[in-house]
C-alpha cells in the first residue's frame, strides 16, 4: 500500500509530462510541416550565420 | 555517403546524359547555353550571387514535378497584404508555388536571412507557405517578396479565409482533446487492470483508493475531452433533432455520475476507463475525418488561387500596367499579348489574330479573329498582341451568367444523405428506448441503482465506437492513397457517390483530348524538314511553335531568328531565306484550306511544306473509355464543338452515343434527362461551358487544367496528362463503399450480441472495456487494408 502511494504519483507524473510536452509542442508549431522537417536535417547551417536577430519570436501567429 | 551527396551523383548523371537547364532542369537543345530563358539565367546568378549555390547539390530533381521557373509575369501585388505592428515591424503570409523539396525551404530561408532587416522567414513545405517578419514598413517588404520571385517562385499573398482558419482551430482543439483522453484513458486503464486482477485478494481500501485516483484523472478528462460531443448534442437539442453525439452524451454523462457514485458509496465496479476509452476512439475518428477533408481542400484552394486573373491596361498615356482583371472597368483598353489567356469580355479595338475557345464552348480548332469581333473571358489569344475595349464586367459578364446557371443546378442538386448518417438517425432512438426499457424492466424488480447500473451498461456498450469510426477511418484511407495519386476529393460525400455511378458523362475539349495542339503525323514533310521548322520555332512562344518544338526536340536552335509578329519567322541560312509561318507571310496562294490550324514553310529551291495540327487525344483515353464500356458503365460524349470534330473523336474512342454543338444550358438539360431516367451520372469536363453541367452531375470530376469556374463545381479533382484517374477514382469508390458497409455491418453485428447481455445486466466493465477496444481495433484494421500494396 506504501509503495502504491508513492508509485502511481509517480507514474502519473511521468504520464502528465508526457502529455504537458506534446501540448507544448503542438502550441508552438511542431507538428505543422512535418514534410519540411523531415527534409531540414539534410541542410548544415552555415559555418559563420549571420548575428542573430535580437528578437526571434518563435510562438505561432 | 550522405544524401545530399548521392543526389548530387544524380544530377551530374542526368547532366552528363543530355543538356539540361541549369537552373530549373528542362531538357535544352544542345548548344544553346546552360539556361532555357532569361529568367533561368538571372535566377542562377543570384542563387551564386547569394552564396547557396549548394542548392542546386541537395536538391532532388523529381521529373513528374515542375522545378521552379521564374515567371514571366508580374505577380500581384502582395506586399498590399502586410501587417505592421505598432513596434515597427511587419509581417506577411505568402503561398508559395514551386516549392518542390526540402532544398527548396533551405535555399529561400537562407536567401532571405541574409538579408539585414529580416526578423523571421520560416516556410512551412506541407501547406506551402512562407511566413516572412522583417523590420520596417509594409512597403520594405517588397524588396524581399522581389527576391523569391527572382529566386523563381511564384508568389501569393495568403489570404487566411475564416472558414479555413477555424477549420485549423477545430482540428487544434480536438487533437488537444484526444491527447488528453488518451492520458486519461492509458492511465485509468492501468489503474483498472490492477483492479480487475486483484479482484478476490485487494482490500477494500486500496481497491476504494484506486477508484478514487481514477475518478480524479477521469473527471476533468471528460469534461475537457467530451466537450465537442456535449456541444454538439445539446445544439442538436435545441433544433429539436438528434444526432450520433445526443446518445454519446447521454452515455458518457450518466456513466461518469453513476461510477462517481459507486466510488463515493465504495461499490466493486466503476466504469471510469471504459468512458475515457469511448471519448478516445471517438476523437480519434472526429480528427481523421476532419483532417482528411481539410487536406484535400487547402490543396484544391491552392490550385484556384494560383490562377488569380491580371490583366494589361493601356493608360490614357498609352503606358501600360498590371491590374488584378477584378478591377476593371467598362470602356477600359486592355493588351493581350499572344499566349495570353483574355482577362475580360469586350471587343477587339485593334490587331489580328485567332483564338482558342475550347474553354468556352469547346471549340477546338482556333477562330480567326479581326477589330470588332466580340471577345470573351478565358479565351487564350493565339497568334498576335491584340488591344481590348472592355464592354462588361463582373456581373452582366460571360463568366457571372455561367455562375448563375451553377448556382441554380446547386440548388436542384437531390441532397445526399451519407449512409453512416442514415444509420445515425436510425440508430439514437433505437438506443435511448432500448436503455429506458431495460431500466424500466429492472427497476420493477430491484432497486433503482441496479437498473441504471444495467441502464448505463446497456448505453456504453452500444455506444458508436466502431460506428464513429468505421467511416472516418476508410475515407480517411482512401483519399489518403488518391491524394497521393494526385487526385483530389473536395466533396466529403464524393466518394460514396462515385460508388453509385452507372453512366459516365465526358466533355470532348480539354478532357478526352489535351486541349493543346499538336503536330499532325501526316507524310507530307520529312524528319530533316521538322528539324529545320522546329529550330525556327524555338525562337517564338505561339502555341503552333511550341507543338512544333515539342514534335521534334531535340533540333538545335538557330541563331538570329527575326520573329515577325502576327505573321510567322524568319532567318537567314547558307543557302538563303527560311521562313515559317502563315499562308500569307510565305507567299501561299489560297488553296486547299481545310481550316485546320496550319505553318508553312519556305525555303530557296525546294517546295513549301505544310504543316498542321490538331488536338490530340488523352494518351489513355481510349483505354479509360473502353475499360468504362466493359465494366457495363454508359458512356457519352456531350461537346460544344462541331459535329465533325466530336464524331472523329468518338469514333477513335468508341463512343456510339455523342451530342455536338451543345450550349452550357443544353448540356444541363442533357444531364436533367439522364437523371430524370434513373442514371447515376459522373461527368466530366473542364471548360467553362462545363462548370453548370459539372454541378447538375450526380457527382463530377474535372483535370486540374480546368478553368476556376469548373474546378470549384466539381467534386473530385485530377492532376496529371492521363485520364486514368477516372478509373482509378471509380474503382476506390467501389472498393471503400464495400469496406464501409463491411465496417457498419460488422458494428451493427457487435452491438446486436453485445446488447442482450448489457441489457441482462451481465456486462462487467472489464468485458464493455474488451469488446469496445477490440470491435474498434477491427473496424480500423479492416479500413487498413485499403492503403495495402499501394506504395
Amino acid at each position: 500500500m506504501n509503495g502504491l502511494l508513492l508509485l502511481i504519483p509517480v507514474a502519473l507524473a511521468l504520464g502528465l509530462g508526457g502529455l504537458v510536452t506534446f501540448l507544448w509542442a503542438m502550441q508552438s508549431g511542431q507538428f505543422d510541416d512535418l514534410d519540411g522537417a523531415a527534409g531540414r536535417i539534410l541542410f548544415d547551417d552555415p559555418p559563420h550565420p549571420p548575428p542573430p536577430p535580437p528578437s526571434l519570436d518563435r510562438r505561432p501567429s | 555517403m550522405s544524401v545530399a551527396a548521392l543526389t548530387g551523383a544524380r544530377s551530374a548523371a542526368i547532366a552528363a546524359a543530355e543538356a539540361r537547364c541549369a537552373h530549373c532542369g528542362e531538357r535544352l537543345v544542345s548548344g544553346s547555353g546552360d539556361f532555357c530563358c532569361n529568367g533561368c539565367a538571372a535566377a542562377y546568378r543570384l542563387v551564386e550571387e547569394l552564396g547557396l549555390e549548394r542548392y542546386y547539390g541537395g536538391r532532388r530533381l523529381d521529373p513528374q514535378i515542375r522545378l521552379p521557373r521564374p515567371p514571366d509575369e508580374p505577380a500581384a501585388d502582395a506586399v498590399a497584404f502586410a501587417v505592421t505592428a505598432a513596434d515597427g515591424t511587419s509581417s506577411l503570409e505568402l503561398m508559395i508555388d514551386g516549392l518542390h523539396c526540402a532544398a527548396c525551404v533551405w535555399l529561400i530561408e537562407r536567401a532571405l536571412a541574409q538579408q539585414s532587416e529580416v526578423i523571421e522567414a520560416r516556410v512551412n513545405l506541407t501547406a506551402r507557405r512562407l511566413r516572412l517578419a522583417w523590420r520596417g514598413d509594409a512597403a520594405l517588404g517588397a524588396r524581399l517578396v522581389g527576391l523569391v520571385q527572382r529566386l523563381g517562385y511564384r508568389v501569393l499573398p495568403y489570404d487566411a479565409d475564416r472558414a479555413a482558419a477555424s477549420a485549423e482551430a477545430t482540428e487544434r482543439r480536438l487533437l488537444r482533446g484526444m491527447a488528453v483522453a488518451g492520458f486519461a484513458a492509458g492511465n485509468v486503464m492501468l489503474l483498472s487492470v490492477a483492479v480487475w486482477s486483484g479482484v478476490d485478494d485487494m482490500g477494500e481500501a486500496t481497491r476504494e483508493f484506486l477508484h478514487w485516483v481514477s475518478a480524479l484523472i477521469a473527471l476533468p478528462a471528460v469534461v475537457y475531452a467530451g466537450e465537442p460531443f456535449f456541444r454538439s448534442a445539446v445544439n442538436a437539442l435545441r433544433h429539436g433533432r438528434t444526432n450520433m453525439d445526443v446518445p454519446i452524451s447521454i452515455g458518457v454523462t450518466l456513466a461518469t455520475c453513476m461510477s462517481l457514485y459507486e466510488t463515493i458509496a465504495g461499490r466493486a465496479h466503476t466504469y471510469f476507463e471504459s468512458v475515457v476509452m469511448l471519448l478516445f476512439f471517438l476523437l480519434i475518428g472526429r480528427y481523421l475525418d476532419l483532417r482528411a477533408r481539410g487536406r484535400a481542400r487547402s490543396a484544391a484552394q491552392l490550385l484556384v488561387n494560383l490562377r488569380a486573373q491580371t490583366a494589361t491596361v493601356i493608360d490614357a498615356a498609352g503606358g501600360t500596367k498590371r491590374l488584378p482583371a477584378a478591377s476593371l472597368a467598362v470602356g477600359d483598353r486592355v493588351l493581350v499579348a499572344a499566349g495570353e489567356r483574355i482577362p475580360v469580355d469586350g471587343d477587339i479595338a485593334e490587331g489580328r489574330s485567332s483564338v482558342d475557345n475550347s474553354m468556352i464552348d469547346g471549340e477546338s480548332l482556333p477562330a480567326a479573329l479581326a477589330p470588332g469581333d466580340k471577345v470573351l473571358a478565358g479565351m487564350l489569344n493565339l497568334a498576335a498582341p491584340l488591344r481590348v475595349t472592355v464592354t462588361a464586367t463582373g456581373e452582366r459578364s460571360f463568366i457571372a451568367e455561367i455562375a448563375r446557371l451553377m448556382e441554380a443546378a446547386e440548388q436542384g442538386r437531390a441532397r445526399l444523405v451519407m449512409l453512416a448518417d442514415r444509420v445515425a438517425r436510425l440508430y439514437a432512438p433505437v438506443v435511448h428506448l432500448l436503455a429506458l426499457a431495460t431500466f424500466v424492466a429492472w427497476a420493477l424488480y430491484g432497486p433503482w441503482q441496479q437498473a441504471l447500473f444495467a441502464a448505463v451498461a446497456v448505453l456504453i456498450i452500444t455506444c458508436p465506437c466502431a460506428l464513429g469510426l468505421a467511416v472516418p477511418v476508410v475515407q480517411v484511407v482512401a483519399s489518403g492513397r488518391l491524394m497521393r495519386r494526385g487526385i483530389l476529393l473536395k466533396s466529403a460525400t464524393a466518394l460514396e457517390r462515385l460508388a453509385a455511378v452507372d453512366t459516365v458523362v465526358f466533355d470532348k475539349t480539354g478532357t478526352l483530348t489535351l486541349g493543346r495542339l499538336a503536330l499532325r503525323a501526316d507524310h507530307s514533310y520529312d524528319a530533316a524538314s521538322l528539324a529545320l521548322a522546329a529550330s525556327l520555332a524555338a525562337a517564338s512562344r505561339h502555341p503552333l511553335s511550341e507543338a512544333l518544338r515539342r514534335a521534334s526536340p531535340d533540333a538545335p536552335v538557330l541563331p538570329e531568328v527575326r520573329e515577325h509578329q502576327g505573321a510567322g519567322l524568319s532567318a537567314e541560312t547558307a543557302e538563303g531565306e527560311v521562313r515559317l509561318g502563315s499562308r500569307a507571310f510565305c507567299g501561299i496562294a489560297a488553296g486547299d484550306d481545310d481550316g485546320s490550324p496550319e505553318l508553312w514553310l519556305t525555303r530557296p529551291g525546294k517546295p513549301a511544306l505544310r504543316f498542321t495540327f490538331a488536338d490530340a487525344l488523352r494518351r489513355d483515353a481510349s483505354a479509360v473509355v473502353d475499360a468504362l464500356i466493359r465494366s457495363g458503365k454508359r458512356v457519352l460524349l456531350l461537346s460544344g464543338d462541331r459535329a465533325p470534330a466530336v464524331a472523329l473523336v468518338a469514333r477513335q474512342l468508341g463512343i456510339a452515343d455523342w451530342r455536338s454543338g451543345l450550349r452550357p444550358e443544353e448540356k444541363c438539360a442533357a444531364l436533367h434527362a439522364l437523371e430524370d431516367a434513373g442514371a447515376r451520372t459522373l461527368m466530366v469536363g473542364d471548360g467553362l461551358n462545363d462548370a453548370a453541367a459539372l454541378a447538375t452531375a450526380y457527382v463530377s470530376m474535372s483535370p486540374a487544367t480546368a478553368a476556376d469556374v469548373s474546378q470549384r463545381a466539381a467534386d473530385v479533382l485530377f492532376q496529371g496528362a492521363g485520364l486514368g484517374a477516372v478509373t482509378e477514382v471509380l474503382a476506390a469508390a467501389r472498393k471503400s463503399g464495400r469496406v464501409i458497409r463491411q465496417n457498419l455491418a460488422f458494428a451493427i453485428a457487435y452491438n446486436a450480441l453485445a446488447l442482450p447481455l448489457a441489457m441482462l445486466g451481465s456486462v462487467t466493465p472489464l468485458l464493455a472495456a474488451l469488446a469496445m477496444s477490440s470491435s474498434s481495433l477491427i473496424v480500423v484494421g479492416n479500413a487498413l487494408r485499403l492503403s495495402r500494396g499501394t506504395r
